[in-house]
């Protein structure tokens, strides 16, 4: 089979090649083959598909724009979530406008002055005034940019002294686990170095850790209350990427990341307005960490106060996990200890 | 040529090599008395003339661009029909594709490589190296490089390197397989993935020797332009190629080590036990020793070379647009000076900009402001040479070679590519789509399909230069529509898969509900692709064919002005027969008002009435 198409190919390739010299040699012949004159024909037709191309292009261009509109930047669910929308759809505009106007003039040049014998170019090689005003219109409009771009990064990076929930996503291949900082709203303290059975964090002994709460497969966040996240990684770089609430964070091994947010709209809220009761909101890994990296995901539910209580209630905190690890051993020794005496 | 004359021929160099002093006569006459009686090895092989080298790197880059790009085809297949399996894959891949569906591991192993080889053998090595090579010599009016045993040595350090990142895809393990940009402590510990083994390290080796071949290239070209420009070639008759290319290599000079330092140290970690990179890591059921460092220190250091190295492949392409479209708008370059000063404005910006690619690794935010700041800066220079190219089309009499084709291209891309810098480089909006397919459609737009465009173009246009004939121009038509309509459609889509939230480097994207709507746009990306890989077919056939069976050229096929374009078809040794000509205006007087002819040679004097006019 390979073979077969390895034949196809080089047939093919010399096929081409006895086809080329004949129209080569007939050209000569005929003593008009000259590829390094393009005719006025040619300079008209390749004018014309420059035209042909933007309208093309642009026509292509707002075809994805109907057909996948409606997917990009789905509705911001965190408060930062539509300042960052409107800077964007602001820059989008901007620059819409330009590479659109740009491709006219563009090509407009190309199809107006497609060569032709006897015509000469005019010999214009500079002008200050429109070297200035091209320098000057775009400094002062990306000073603008500059400008709004730094407020909003500054307020969303530095998101004011609201008393934040701390939660910690902690990475490592492939999965992520997030912990509570309990009443006490302080992390216990952790070193890598004591991660073993039973204690995938590395929690050290630490009264402040008792309170904290762990989890895996989804997390919870309240709707309206600021959460503050403490990222870290185990093994390599992750990214813990947040696309509903328009918030991403490395994760690296070594250092403590932070990013803070409200979420404002809730899990339920956003399935009845998808119209999709499977929807969920999702934390996913974005820097390259390895072979499941594609894999790498939690849930994030968003619900009420109340919901939220009655949900951490359920979950264990970390002091409650070890007594019922010590509990556990303890049983097993007396059971094996029951079994010698027999 | 002895080793005696030689050094004669060098000494002599040494004398001629004062300012204002051009006589060379005597190098001339010496080469007169002693025909070069060349062995197949010494033309071909462990050559030392320009015009060769620059063949020897197109080659390479040839050979290394279409296995790139086959890689591409493959990871996209898995991208529009994930775990579907092609049978063709397996015989081709073996235990990387078990039952013709690609492995995982292999598919981060093919993004990695694809990336490294476009990046650094495709859009540096074989850019700047061939027409750096072939160029510079020609139009400053030198007889060779400064060196040209040195440009032998890069051009050999560039085929071992080559050579030995190809190799690495062979082996057992897999190549490397961290992303081209190979973030510690994913590449540095065994651990991690298996790529990050011997894959890893001969990665570091080629990218090493590739690094030497760099600087010695680089090296070269700037003393070169610096001292061996022909009597009158001022700085500021220069055409823009010549431009483009010194400040490349200025730019490869200053940032190229900072590279070698950052793999230097990953070596370091890897092999012998230290902690630049590493810290707290807990891995393969261990806690590792190292401790104290940290992988942000690989990322300012790869980065203060990453981002130059976005100039160093794009000015040479910048470059070379310049040259065509002034040539076949029959147009001077409109604002020459502003060319060069956005030249060496884009130039100093792109080294203090690194930190965009780094506003949400947990760097200090207020740094991210600064980065912010110098980054959008750099759409000035920018937009001066985008609205600079359109002028010059303006009201020209334009010529559409294959050549001019695939430059107003590069315009295009430019500009496409470019607007969307203005979002990422905005660090509010980084947050949401860094490492997106956003930042996919972008780099491979302004960077990617704009810098191989540029390449595409030289390569049409000097042709004739380098092989004495002309392309088939109704192959390059269609070789250049085909290319054009495919780059767009696979690049243009990504934003659309970006702004969704998708991330790069992703086998799959079906694990993840909240994509499944955008599977069909992986499709239509893949099957562009495959209609961009299968136009190459054209070129390859094009330029293979052109090579021996081409229409023969004349000595100035395009009516040229540049100096490359008085030297005879046929290549000699030395460049031109016999004085090199002397320089008198500057480069780009097409459609001169009072001329017969619309274009005037560098090497005709200034009339009169041109000197009381101010020409220079």
């Amino acid at each position: 089979m390979t073979f077969l198409i390895l034949a196809v190919i080089v047939l093919f390739v010399l096929a081409g090649i006895r086809v080329m010299s004949i129209a080569a040699l007939s050209a000569e012949l005929r003593n008009n083959r000259r590829d390094d004159i393009i005719t006025d024909a040619e300079n008209r037709n390749q004018g014309n598909l420059w035209v042909v191309f933007l309208i093309a292009f642009f026509g292509f261009c707002a075809w994805q724009l109907y057909a996948y509109g409606d997917k990009i930047l789905p509705e911001a669910a965190s408060a930062h979530g539509p300042a960052i929308d409107n800077l964007f759809y602001t820059t989008l505009a901007l620059i819409t406008v330009v590479f659109i106007l740009t491709h006219i003039v563009l090509v407009f040049q190309a199809y107006k002055h497609a060569g032709k014998t006897g015509k000469r170019a005019t010999y214009f090689a500079h002008s200050n005034k429109l070297e200035l005003i091209w320098t000057v219109i775009p400094a002062v409009v990306l000073t603008g940019l500059i400008a709004y771009g730094l407020t909003v990064w500054n307020d969303v990076i530095y998101p004011g002294d609201k008393q934040a929930t701390v939660i910690e996503l902690y990475s490592k291949q492939f999965d992520w686990t997030a912990r509570y900082a309990g009443k006490d709203n302080t992390l216990g303290r952790s070193d890598f170095r004591t991660i073993g059975e039973g204690n995938d964090l590395g929690l050290i002994e630490d009264s402040k850790s008792d309170d904290d709460i762990i989890v895996k497969g989804e997390f919870h966040l309240v709707k309206g209350e600021p959460v503050q996240f403490k990222f870290r990684s185990r093994d390599v770089i992750h990214s813990a990427y947040m696309p509903h609430f328009r918030a991403q964070m490395n994760c690296v091994p070594g250092m403590e990341t932070m990013f803070e947010f409200t979420p404002t709209i809730t899990t339920a809220e956003m399935r009845e307005k998808l119209n999709n009761p499977e929807f969920n909101y999702v934390l996913l890994c974005n820097k390259i960490c390895g072979a499941a990296h594609y894999n790498m995901q939690m849930d994030i539910i968003v619900e009420s106060k109340a919901d939220n209580l009655k949900w951490l209630a359920e979950q264990k905190t970390w002091a409650q996990t070890k007594a019922a690890a010590t509990q556990t051993a303890t049983n097993q020794e007396s059971t094996a200890t029951a079994t010698l005496d027999k | 040529m002895s080793a005696m004359d030689s050094h004669n021929t060098h000494s002599e160099h040494d004398v001629q090599i004062l300012p204002g002093v051009h006589q060379h006569e005597h190098a001339h006459d010496h080469d007169e008395e002693h025909e070069h009686h060349d062995t197949f090895i010494t033309k071909y092989i462990f050559t030392q003339d320009h015009k060769m080298i620059a063949k020897q790197f197109l080659m390479t880059a040839i050979f290394m661009a279409v296995i790139a790009m086959l890689m591409s085809i493959v990871f996209r297949l898995q991208l529009a029909w994930p775990g579907k399996s092609f049978p063709i894959l397996e015989p081709i891949l073996g235990k990387w594709a078990p039952g013709g569906v690609l492995d995982p591991n292999f598919y981060l192993a093919l993004v990695t490589i694809h990336g490294t080889i476009m990046v650094f053998f495709v859009l540096t090595g074989g850019l700047s190296g061939t027409f750096s090579n072939l160029l510079i010599p020609l139009q400053i009016g030198a007889r060779d490089m400064a060196s040209g045993f040195l440009n032998m040595l890069s051009f050999w350090f560039f085929a071992a390197s080559s050579v030995i990142m190809l190799f690495s895809v062979t082996i057992e393990s897999g190549p490397a397989s961290g992303g081209w940009t190979i973030y510690p402590p994913l590449s540095a510990l065994e651990q991690a993935m298996p790529g990050s083994g011997l894959g890893m390290t001969l990665w570091l080796v080629s990218m090493t020797l590739f690094i030497v071949s760099s600087l010695l290239g680089s090296l070269n070209y700037i003393v070169t332009i610096i001292n061996l420009r022909t009597k009158g070639m001022s700085m500021t008759r220069l055409p823009l190629t010549i431009w483009a290319f010194l400040v490349t290599a200025i730019l490869g000079v200053l940032s190229f080590p900072v590279l070698f330092a950052a793999a230097l140290l990953l070596i370091f970690d890897r092999s012998f036990g230290t902690s630049f990179y590493l810290s707290d890591i807990y891995i393969g059921g261990q806690a590792l020793e190292h401790n104290g460092g940290s992988p942000i220190l690989y990322e300012h250091l790869f980065w203060f070379l990453g981002h130059p190295e976005v100039y160093i492949v794009l000015l040479p392409a910048l470059g070379i647009t310049s040259e065509v479209i002034a040539t076949n708008a029959r147009k001077p370059i409109f604002g020459y000076r502003a060319m060069i000063a956005s030249i060496l404005g884009i130039a100093f910006l792109s080294f203090i900009v690194w930190g965009h690619h780094m506003f949400i690794t947990g760097m200090n935010p207020f740094l991210g402001s600064v980065f912010v700041f110098t980054t959008l800066l750099i759409a000035i220079p920018s937009a001066v040479k985008a609205f600079n190219y359109i002028t010059t089309l303006w009201k020209g009499n334009i010529q559409f070679t294959p050549g001019m084709l695939f430059a107003i291209g590069l315009v295009s891309f430019f500009i496409t590519g470019g607007v969307t810098g203005l979002i990422l480089g905005d660090s509010a909006l980084d947050i949401n789509l860094h490492d997106t397919y956003f930042v996919v459609a972008h780099f491979h737009l302004v960077m990617g399909s704009a810098a191989i465009f540029g390449m595409f173009a030289g390569v049409y246009h000097w042709f004739p230069k380098m092989f004495g004939r002309v392309m088939n121009k109704k192959l390059g038509f269609a070789h250049f529509w085909l290319t054009f309509a495919g780059a767009y459609g696979v690049f243009f889509p990504m934003h659309f898969l970006g702004l969704a939230g998708v991330p790069r480097r992703y086998y799959s994207n079906t694990e993840f509900p909240i994509f499944n709507d955008l599977v069909d746009i992986n499709v239509l990306v893949t099957w562009f692709a495959i209609l961009a890989a299968v136009s190459q077919i054209i070129f390859l056939f094009n330029f293979f064919f052109s090579v021996f069976r081409g229409q023969k050229s004349s000595q100035n096929p395009w009516k040229s002005n540049t100096l490359e374009w008085t030297t005879p078809v046929e290549h000699i040794h030395g460049n031109w027969p016999g004085e090199i000509p002397e320089v008198h205006r500057w480069a780009y007087d097409y459609s001169k008002p009072d001329r017969e002819e619309d274009f005037v040679l560098q090497t005709t004097p200034l009339t009169e009435k041109e000197i009381a006019e101010g020409a220079h």
